[in-house]
């Protein structure tokens, strides 16, 4: 097979079609993104600087890294344990199990939040008794950690499963041929194999935790200095018709998210062999 | 016949504890939580939950809610394959810019995209001042909250349809052409029918996102009851009320419209399939 | 160490992978396992290896009980069929993985791991190549990778699963001289898997032939040409033409009322199938099959003609060149008599 592959736009049609292309994509996108940029540095460089000696924007972004940086661990961890058995192994209920770790993304981010306010709200189901024995959990940090976790949950596994699964088991069945223990075998043989697969699924991870607003916003409480992130700082402020605020702080994370997105395309780029099929540009 | 097993045997270590952790990680962070939610709404009996998500509001959000994310849905189709297929055919300066550009409403935070689109449509912003003149309000109407959907749904069905498009075979488009297809022809009858199925799972990827959007679409949407309200901020204020039960309500009711249609979808699909593959 | 294998049994659902397979190999053997796929061929390598466990049956190695220990501990060197030579290491790293995983204790100085590998990489010819991955390899490179992968831990078996099966017909060729000589020179217990019985043959000084997971005959190449035990050996290691006929104390009489010399286990039956070589027909004058030639090819010394009966019945006959007469074309119609034929056990003929 043979793919038709790059040509220069010749006719009339194909330059009418790159045109409307290009077109949609720089009002669609790149407009916005600027208009961020633009809009934060509207009444000068100081203005914009002023933003951010804000104890409470600092703490926002505090709290951001603090929440970014317990989620994307843990559920690195799982995104490794999960395709570990998923795909190196063959069980009943597999189709099942990979429905169960989807489910977050076709979740909306506010259901996500809600169903934390459901268990451990005051009205919830374990709330007044955690509440009885002096925990907390809703408003407070923990509760932006839990609804995280689970909007974060499939990042990383989403990554490694195919990969894995594509791999096969044969190389760590060599391995155990050869003599190596389980632990030899995957850190050796498993992990080196799919190390860009999982930089990948936890960049993705990273950006989704730090620019989280659904969930978040519906168990934080807004507590200024207290629980507001990043984005949930983004939408006090602008409620508060600090725009030049708001828009310092969206600076951060639209460029967070260029970042982001660098890094991801030159890993697409770099070591397209070595992330799942889906990710070969 | 032996029943088959539960899991077939292998040598490699470690399958107990990562399915153990796999699955107490689910359990804990998706399958209670969800439980709750399908469990809570029943508190106000069949009659009371019937009764709190036929409110004329809610039905206007859900209205709003489904609408505008099912237009999203078909708009980007549209122009995500006009984009897909310059990306694809098109050698042009800054083709790879624009390919990873693609990406970025899955990287920009929601509550950032909200208030950037809010003040570009806005009546003093960079398009709404052209727009407001010719009669078109944006910010602050349904239109906005389409918007907002489209930006959050374009990469999906670009990133569906951008790898069956490349792996399109050459001599698909060469046979028709030597039986004496015209261009427009070929693009209808050869490559619009291959790229159907992941067009289908692009346009469900777009509708789900924009159903559940709420980051950047409660900025621009100015949030007016029986107007520009959507579903899941009825959510958020049921919960301010602290009426769980009826917020949890709202929340199955999207869920379960959102599975209907993605079933939907996904039959559609394997009949796309079943003739692609006949 | 020499190996033995009793009654291994193993079944997925209802479907026996092996069923009662029983051999043995004497120390240093090289054994082949040869059948069509699905005869349970790789399902033996992998109980030999530990990567699967048999429902029944005991595998004994050097008189130890094989079953009960782990493919760690067992120390077979195990060539995979697609190699599964570890990606992202060095054709180096890849050779000394067996013996840099060993606990500190059992694991050799690094200086003497490096010479092994270099040891190994001369006796499988790949001087130099030491610091190539392996997707910078020929498959034939690759294959001899693995072997030296294998061959480093020492083992106490090798065990190569169609060792060949993803290379071209001349890169075949040349491996399987080279695995011979390596084996001549390690000496090492060697069984391997196989669904080319040219290869089997070549290879192997005594081949296990396997069908649906039973041990149909097992035998040294000669043998097993010359007295297969079974219609499904006699079909499986050559082309076959067959013709009913009566067996009256060791001959097989046709209609037609010619006769043959019956070899097999069957002396004398009423209704039974006669199974002939290519090679072993003669064409006659009278007495004999009227066929008329079909198709004829020229296949060095020989011509290989394709006959059809009166009845339909397809016959493939080889004729030495130098005495076929020129004038002989498709079309012709000609009579075709086996020189010998042999009878096997009807329950077997398929």
């Amino acid at each position: 097979m043979r793919s038709v592959g790059l040509k220069r736009p010749a006719s009339l049609g194909a330059f009418l079609l790159l045109a409307v292309a290009v077109a949609w994509l720089a009002v669609v996108i790149v407009l916005p993104l600027i208009s961020v940029f633009a809009e934060a540095l509207r009444k000068g460089v100081g203005e914009y600087l002023e933003a951010f000696r804000d104890p409470d924007a600092q703490a926002a972004i505090r709290l951001t890294l603090l929440v970014a940086g317990i989620c994307v661990p843990l559920n690195a961890v799982f995104g490794l344990a999960a395709a570990w058995a998923v795909a190196k192994f063959d069980f009943r209920g597999k189709g099942f199990l990979l429905t169960l770790i989807d489910l977050p993304f076709s979740i909306s981010p506010v259901i996500s939040g809600l169903v934390w306010v459901l268990l451990f709200g005051a009205n919830g189901w374990f709330g007044p008794a955690l509440e009885a024995a002096g925990i907390r959990i809703i408003f407070t940090v923990s509760a932006l950690v839990l609804a995280t976790l689970l909007v974060t949950l499939p990042f990383v596994a989403r990554e490694l499963i195919p990969l894995m699964a594509e791999q096969g088991a044969d190389e760590e069945t060599a391995a155990v041929t050869l003599g190596a223990g389980g632990w030899t075998t995957f850190t050796r043989v498993t992990l080196p194999n799919v190390k860009w697969a999982l930089l990948y699924g936890v960049l993705l991870c990273t950006a989704r935790a730090m620019g989280e607003f659904g969930a978040v916003s519906v168990v934080s409480g807004h507590i200024r200095g207290k629980t507001n992130t990043m984005p949930l700082h983004v939408e006090v402020l602008y409620n508060e018709y600090d725009f030049v605020g708001a828009f310092a702080v969206a600076s951060l994370l639209a460029g967070l998210a260029l970042v982001t997105l660098a890094l991801k395309t030159g890993l697409e780029w770099r070591y397209a062999g070595e992330l799942s099929a889906g990710r070969r540009h | 016949m032996t029943a088959r097993r539960w899991i077939e045997p292998s040598v490699l270590p470690g399958f107990g504890p990562a399915l153990g952790f796999t699955l107490f990680w689910l359990g804990l962070l998706v399958v209670l939580p969800l439980a709750a939610l399908v469990a809570r709404p029943w508190e106000l009996g069949l009659e009371g939950f019937w009764r709190s998500v036929t409110e004329p509001r809610v039905l206007a959000a859900l209205r709003l809610s489904f609408g505008a994310a099912l237009a999203a849905a078909a708009v980007n189709v549209v122009f995500g394959l006009v984009v897909t297929w310059v990306l694809v055919r098109y050698d042009f300066p800054g083709r790879r810019f624009a390919d990873a550009v693609v990406d970025l409403p899955f990287a920009l935070p929601t509550a950032v995209a909200g208030i950037a689109l809010t003040a570009i449509y806005a009546g003093n912003g960079w398009i709404g001042s052209f727009l407001e003149p010719l009669g078109i309000k944006v910010a602050y109407t349904p239109l906005g909250v389409l918007v907002a959907m489209v930006f959050v749904g374009l990469p999906f069905v670009v990133r569906s349809v951008q790898p069956v498009m490349q792996d399109l075979d050459a001599e698909l488009e060469e046979a028709a052409e030597t039986l004496g297809a015209n261009p427009v022809q070929r693009v209808v009858k050869v490559i619009l029918p291959a790229l159907a199925p992941a067009c289908v799972t692009g346009f469900a990827l777009a509708f789900a996102r924009a159903l559940g959007e709420y980051g950047s679409v409660i900025f621009i949407a100015g949030n007016m009851p029986l107007v520009s309200e959507i579903a899941p901020l009825l959510i958020v204020i049921r919960l301010e009320q602290f009426d769980y039960a009826g917020a949890a309500a709202v929340g199955l009711v999207m869920l379960g419209l959102a599975a209907l249609g993605l079933l939907t979808i996904n039959l559609s699909q394997v009949i796309l399939a079943r003739r692609g593959a006949a | 160490m020499s190996l033995s294998v009793e009654n291994v049994s193993k079944r997925f659902g209802r479907f026996a992978a092996l069923d009662r397979v029983s051999l043995a190999a004497v120390d240093g053997e090289f054994l082949a396992l040869l059948g069509p796929s699905g005869s349970g061929k790789t399902s033996l390598l992998r109980v030999l290896a530990g990567l699967s466990r048999p429902d029944e049956g005991r595998v004994l190695f050097g008189g130890e009980d094989f079953l009960r220990l782990s493919p760690r501990e067992r120390r077979v060197g195990m060539v995979f069929q697609h190699y599964a030579l570890f990606r992202h290491m060095t054709v180096a790293d890849n050779v000394a993985f067996g013996l840099k995983v060993r606990p500190r204790r059992d694991r050799p100085p690094g200086t003497e791991i490096a010479a092994r590998v270099k040891r190994l990489l001369a006796l499988v010819q790949l001087e130099g190549l030491d610091k190539r991955y392996p997707a910078q390899l020929s498959g034939g490179q690759r294959q001899r990778v693995a072997l030296a992968r294998a061959l480093a831990i020492e083992p106490r078996m090798l065990l190569l699963d169609e060792p060949f099966g993803a290379l071209d017909a001349k890169v075949r060729r040349e491996l399987r001289r080279w695995l011979r000589q390596i084996h001549d020179e390690t000496g090492v217990t060697t069984v391997f898997v196989t669904h080319d019985q040219e290869e089997a043959m070549d290879l192997a000084d005594r081949v296990v032939v396997l069908n649906a997971g039973r041990v149909e005959q097992i035998g040294r190449p000669a043998e097993l040409q010359a007295a297969p035990a079974t219609a499904f050996v006699f079909d499986f290691l050559g082309d076959s033409n067959r013709l009913p006929c009566k067996v009256v104390d060791g001959h097989a009489m046709f209609d037609g009322g010619f006769s043959a010399p019956a070899l097999g286990p069957v002396r004398d039956a009423p209704h039974a199938v006669a199974r002939f070589r290519p090679h072993e027909v003669d064409l006659a004058v009278e007495g004999g099959v009227p066929v008329t030639i079909t198709h004829l090819s020229a296949r060095g010394a020989l011509i290989r003609a394709e006959c059809q009966a009166e009845d339909g019945a397809l016959f493939e006959v080889d004729l030495l060149r130098d005495a076929t007469p020129g004038s002989l074309a498709a079309g012709a119609k000609v009579r075709l008599r086996p020189r010998r034929v042999f009878v096997f056990a009807e329950a077997a003929a398929t």
